[in-house]
Formats: C-alpha cells, structure tokens, sequence
C-alpha cells in the first residue's frame, strides 16, 4: 500500500509528510478532579487528571526525600474499532502507565524546596491564584495521582497522553520545571512522515515517540520500534523533535488563555 | 515502583556523593571507564535452548521452548514468539514473588520489540500448516541475580538460547493431508531457527543532568542515575528499538552520540555471542556421533590403503540408512565385532573400504563394499579371515545376514552386550550361541 502518494505527495488523510494532524486542547474537563484536560490530536481523543498533592495513601510506597507520582494508563472499551474488553493490569497499559510517570516526573518538581523557581512565567498568576502549595515547605509525604483513559484511539496515544498530562498538571497547579510536550513520526515509502494515525501506525514500519521539555529542547522519552538505520534514524527524530515544539507552542497559548479567563473571572 | 523505592533506601547519602563525585572525574567505582562492559559470559545447558549469561555480577538464565498453536487469525501463516521474563526474589530484595512489576514487564517488552518487531527471527518459517498449526516459539528468562543492566544481560541470553535452540522435524500427513506428525529428535535431525540478524541491546546511564554518561551501569549506578536510556542495534548499523522511558533530559546530539557508542558495542558482544555459539554447535555435533555402546579398552587398526570406488559408493549409501544405523550396529555386536562405530558411522570416513590389506581374496572387493562403516574399524583380537566372512551382503536384507554370519560360525566377543535384537531374534541367537559354543 502506498503512504505516500507518489504524484502529489499527499498521505492517506491528505495531509503533507510533515504536516500534524489538528491538534486542541481543553483545560478543567472534570470538575471534581484538582486538574483535568482534555487533548486531541485528530481523531485520538484523551482526558487526564490529576488528583493531589494530596496524603500519600499506601504508607509503603513513600519515598523518603520527594513526593510520589502514580500514574495509570487506560484505554476504554469503545476508544478502537472492534469494541473490546482489555484487561486492566495488561502488559501495554502497565508499560505506557510507567513512562508516562517517569516522563512527567522528569518534569515535576518533587522534591520541592521552599525557595524552587518556577520556570514559566505564565504560570505565577495562576498558581497565586490556586497553588496553595507554596506556604507548605515540603510536598514529600504526599502522592500525586495521574489518571489517563484514552476516548478514541486513531494512533499515538502516548504522546496525546503526555500532552493531556501536562495540561492537567498545569491545571492542578503542581510546581513544574518545564513542559512535556511528546509526538511521534514514522518512516513510510522512504519518506519520514510525522504524527502517524492508527493505519500508518499499523503498517509495520518504524515509529518513533519523542518527549521533550520545551524550554530546554532536552529529550525525556524516547522510544522506537521496528528497524531503522542509523541515519535515518536521526531524521525521523529531528522531525519529532519539531512536532514536540509545535505542540509546546500550542499548549503554552492555551494555558495562557486559560489564565486570562481566570483573571477575568475573578475580576482582576 | 516498589523495586525502586526498596533499593533507594538501602544507599546512604555519603554513598550516592561518593558515586556522584567519581563520576564528575570519569572514575567509576569497580574502576571501569565510563564506555567499558563488565566480564561477559555465555555457557549453554545440556539441552538445546538454554544459556546462562553472567555480565559482571548480573546473572541471567533463559530457555527457549515450542509448541504446536493455531496462529492469530490476522497472521494465519506467521509463527509467534513471546518473551516470558521471571524476576526471582533471590535476586533482588526488592522483587516479589508471583506477578511481574513493572520493571519486568518493561524489561520484556523491550526484548520482545528488539526481536519481534526488527524480524530478527523469522516467523513465516515455522508454519506448518497455514491458518491451522504453527510453531509459538517461547523464551523464559530467570533472573538469578541483579548486579545491573538487567537488559542487556537478559538480551544476550535471549538471543544466546534462540540461536541454540532447536525445534522438532515435523511433516504434514495423515488421510487428508492436514495432520501434522512431530518427528522425535532421535529419528528426525531437529531444526535450528532461521535469525536474520542479532539485536544487542546496550544500556546507558546519565547522571548530574544529563552531562555523564556510562554504559552498562551496576546496581549502586542504578540508584544513583537520572535517565536510562537502551539502544537495540545489530551489527548492520540498523536501531532495532530504543527506549527511554522519562527519567533526566538530554540533548538530541547526545542521543546520537549513545546510538554511535552502542553500535561499536554491539559488533564487539555479536561476536561473542557468535563465537559462544560456535564453540556449542561443534560439541554439540561431536556428542551427536552415536559412538557404541561396548567400548571396552579398545585400540583401533587404522588400514592404510583406502579403496577409493568403495569409499564412494559407501557415501552414496550411508545417508540413506541413517534409520537404519541402529540396525547395522545391532548386528555387529552378532557378528563379533567388539567394533567401536566411530564417526565412521555418521560422516564420510576414510576408513570405509579400507580393509583391502586384511582381504586376502581380493577379488572379493565387490563384497566388501557393502559393508557398514563400523565394521571397518575393529580389535586387534580379531583375526583377519574373521573379517572375511562377515563380508556379506548385509543391505539387501539385514535379518538374512546375520543368519549367515551366525552360521558361519564367527566367534563371538564374551564382552558384547545384551541388545534389544538379542530379545527379539531369539531364533538367531541361539544359532550365534551354538557357534560360540563350538568355537
């Protein structure tokens, strides 16, 4: 099958090889939840939230000097094309459920000190408005829960969740270094393509995700399956590197719309 | 999680400094550079499938099993192959009994992806019969210690059993044509598996933000790091799979600067392994010759003149009676050959037509090309005419010889075993009895 149409270059969905597909992102969808959001990236749809910091429930897994993050990785019955019923402790969701915490605790300031810097700018005024987090000196003893079920999955669920996750954690008002923005890219009909959909994903060929902190450009995850040579290999990530700043790009302008409702709302 | 949180309490701060510092100056603490492997070693079982891999003090085992399943239905003339990783409690005090962690699921799926997802093993191959019965091929691996790296060194035992294993002969028959019959491995020479190339999966470590970076880190490394990051590569230069699953940020360029690091590594432990594997396969051949059974304190009489037209029409014989083997060397314990079936019996030897300087009627070299190879190889007891008169026809049909030579009256060695043909062939046992009475 060809992914790449030889005479105008279009991919399956009509989209250029480096084209994203629309991205949109929606803050505070679960209301009893400390922070939600909402991602979607074309047809895969994605919520998080975020209860804590909050008491550490399981007195066994505390850590000594930072606070623990838990994260759980779901994919609902109806999110692909044949309804069906995934057990929950299997082997994916328990692997995606730990790099989605090692990825955002890369990111999340556990062992907060009471003199920490806060990196984006952005977010003062909404952590003055919410963060109550600063008058405590330490937020060890405390757990932060990361809850992520996939709605509709059409190809990189990962990287929605990642992006879903930070959207909510910002929303949560948890202290952060940077912002985790992840996409994915693959290398179809020679050409490297960027963010696959579930048919491109499904094609057999290498798929590439990359996490990065946006401020800095460093990469936190990194993962690939299938073959690729070397050189190759470095292309197809470059690419994804450049969808990851798109992405932060994007996020950045819908945290600070966010923060402006808030002031309106408040009446600042 | 509960594997991390258990071993980061038993290191002390004064621990974790001294570590961090070392490293600041390139020292690591068992006094490796920061791109230097620990002692790897690679020993295989007894049987086919197994190999314990030792890297430094991580200690791995793994074994390769197969078995008849009905294929996916997306995939119905493709094999399959799973990666089964068990984390024994021994190894490690913060592993639990029972069901895997996370790091074991992980350390899994990213040995599975290095093999599965890369094609390195050849999955069409072990159908058998499409959309009905294939070969699910099988790995275990037993975690017997962890001193670090647990990836790499369970990579390597994985691919070190895969490349040793070896699946039944099968073939499809039966009335319709769709049973599929298992072939013992004594009858059928079993099948090792087709593998297009071997994933070595190299592990890095990254510490104080991601400006140090070591390979193959150990258990006190471990606690210490920030980011883990491993590479899959072959020896081709292709990136199988990489992981790195969060942990400290580092830049792209350092990312290809590891990928380069680690395809060095992975040409120098292919070889390894390959050379393990070899060393294996060659005593695993040489203990496959069937040497026989009475090996008393034998000497054997090297002839020296070799008749070549007889040596090759014996060649052409010999690997169609391969079945047969077990027949022909039943029967010389009859005909009094205390006869050490050398590899004479399997491979071509030299020693096949070769008693021409015992023969003394050579006319009758036509006569003795039929005999089998161990014959040729016999005591120094044995007198010379001895051999003549076993030099009969023995292809043709086997039960017929032996009635002749136990007519013929040969003398019999008092040492030679009792055999499962002595049961059998109670009617010629008693003629070779008679013979040795009056002889």
């Amino acid at each position: 099958m060809e992914y790449v149409d030889s005479l105008t270059g279009f991919r399956l969905d009509g989209r250029r090889p480096n084209d994203m597909r629309q991205i949109r992102g929606e803050i505070g969808v679960v209301a009893k939840a400390d922070g939600s959001a909402l991602f979607e990236m074309g047809n895969t749809k994605v919520i998080a939230a975020i209860y804590g910091p909050r008491e550490v429930q399981n007195k066994g897994q505390q850590a000594n000097n930072q606070a623990l993050v838990r994260c759980e990785y779901s994919m609902a019955n109806f999110s692909t094309g044949d309804r069906t019923r995934r057990p929950k402790g299997d082997r994916r969701s328990t692997e995606i459920s730990l790099v989605i915490r090692q990825t955002m605790e890369a990111c999340i300031l556990t062992h907060l000190m009471p003199h920490s810097q806060v990196i984006l700018i952005e977010f003062l005024v909404h952590i003055l408005l919410k963060f109550f987090m600063y008058f405590l000196p330490k937020i060890c003893f405390l757990q932060i829960d990361i809850f992520v079920q996939v709605l509709q999955a059409d190809g990189g669920t990962r990287s929605a969740c990642i992006n879903a996750a930070t959207l909510a954690l910002a929303d949560a008002g948890i202290p952060m270094r940077d912002i985790v923005t992840s996409c994915s890219a693959g290398y179809l009909s020679s050409t490297p393509l960027l963010d696959l959909n579930y048919i491109e994903d499904s094609a057999g060929g290498p798929d590439v995700t990359v996490g990065i902190l946006a401020k800095t450009d460093k990469v936190t995850l990194l993962q690939m399956d299938a073959k690729l040579p070397m050189d190759i290999f470095e292309n197809v990530m470059q690419l994804a590197i450049e969808g990851c700043k798109a992405i932060a790009h994007y996020i950045r302008g819908v945290l600070l719309e966010n923060t402006k409702q808030l002031e309106c709302r408040r009446g600042i | 999680m509960e594997q991390r949180w258990a071993s980061t309490w038993r290191m002390s701060v004064n621990e974790r400094k001294f570590i961090e510092t070392a490293l600041a100056s390139d020292l690591r603490v068992d006094g490796r550079r920061p791109f230097d492997y620990r002692r790897l070693t690679i020993k295989f079982g007894r049987e086919d499938g197994s190999a314990e891999v030792q890297l430094g003090q991580t200690h791995v085992l793994s074994y390769v099993t197969s078995q008849l399943v009905q294929p996916y239905r997306d995939r119905p003339n493709e094999g399959s192959l799973s990666i089964f990783t068990e984390f024994s409690p021994m190894a490690d005090p913060s592993f639990e009994a029972g069901r895997p962690g996370e790091f074991a699921i992980e350390l899994g799926r990213v040995i599975d992806r290095g093999l599965r997802e890369s094609r390195a093993v050849d999955m069409e191959s072990l159908c058998v019969v499409a959309g009905k019965s294939v070969w699910s091929i099988r790995v275990d691996l037993h975690i017997i210690d962890n001193g670090g790296n647990l990836v790499d060194a369970a990579n390597i035992a994985a691919l070190a059993a895969l490349l040793t294993f070896r699946r039944p002969e099968c073939t499809v028959g039966g009335e319709n044509g769709q049973d599929v019959i298992i072939h013992d491995p004594e009858v059928m020479e079993p099948l090792p598996l087709i593998i297009h190339h071997l994933p070595i999966a190299v592990t890095f470590a990254f510490f104080s933000d991601g400006n140090i970076m070591v390979i193959d880190p150990t258990h006190k490394e471990e606690v210490v790091m920030g980011g883990r990051m491993t590479a899959t590569i072959n020896s081709n230069g292709d990136v199988c799979t990489v992981q790195k699953a969060g942990g400290e940020g580092i830049m792209s360029s350092v990312v290809m600067q590891c990928l380069r690091v680690a395809s060095v590594k992975a040409a120098d432990i292919t070889s390894k392994i390959k050379n393990a594997v070899e060393t294996y396969n060659t005593e695993r051949a040489l203990r496959k010759v069937k040497r026989h059974p009475l090996t008393a304190a034998h000497r054997v009489i090297v002839p020296d003149v070799i008749m070549k037209n007889e040596q090759v029409e014996n060649i052409g014989h010999r690997p169609d009676k391969n079945s047969r083997q077990d027949d022909e060397m039943l029967v010389d314990t009859k005909t009094c050959t205390n006869s050490e079936s050398s590899s004479g019996g399997r491979h071509t030897d030299p020693f096949v037509g070769g008693s021409s300087n015992w023969d003394p009627y050579p006319g009758r070299v036509g006569k003795l090309q039929d005999l089998p190879g161990p014959l040729m190889v016999i005591k120094e007891e044995l007198r010379s005419d001895e051999m003549v008169i076993e030099s009969t026809p023995e292809l043709s049909t086997i039960t017929s010889s032996s009635g002749t030579v136990g007519a013929s009256g040969v003398k019999q060695q008092t040492n030679a075993p009792k055999s499962l043909k002595d049961a059998v062939k109670s009617k010629n046992r008693k003629k070779n009895k008679a013979s040795t009475t009056t002889s």
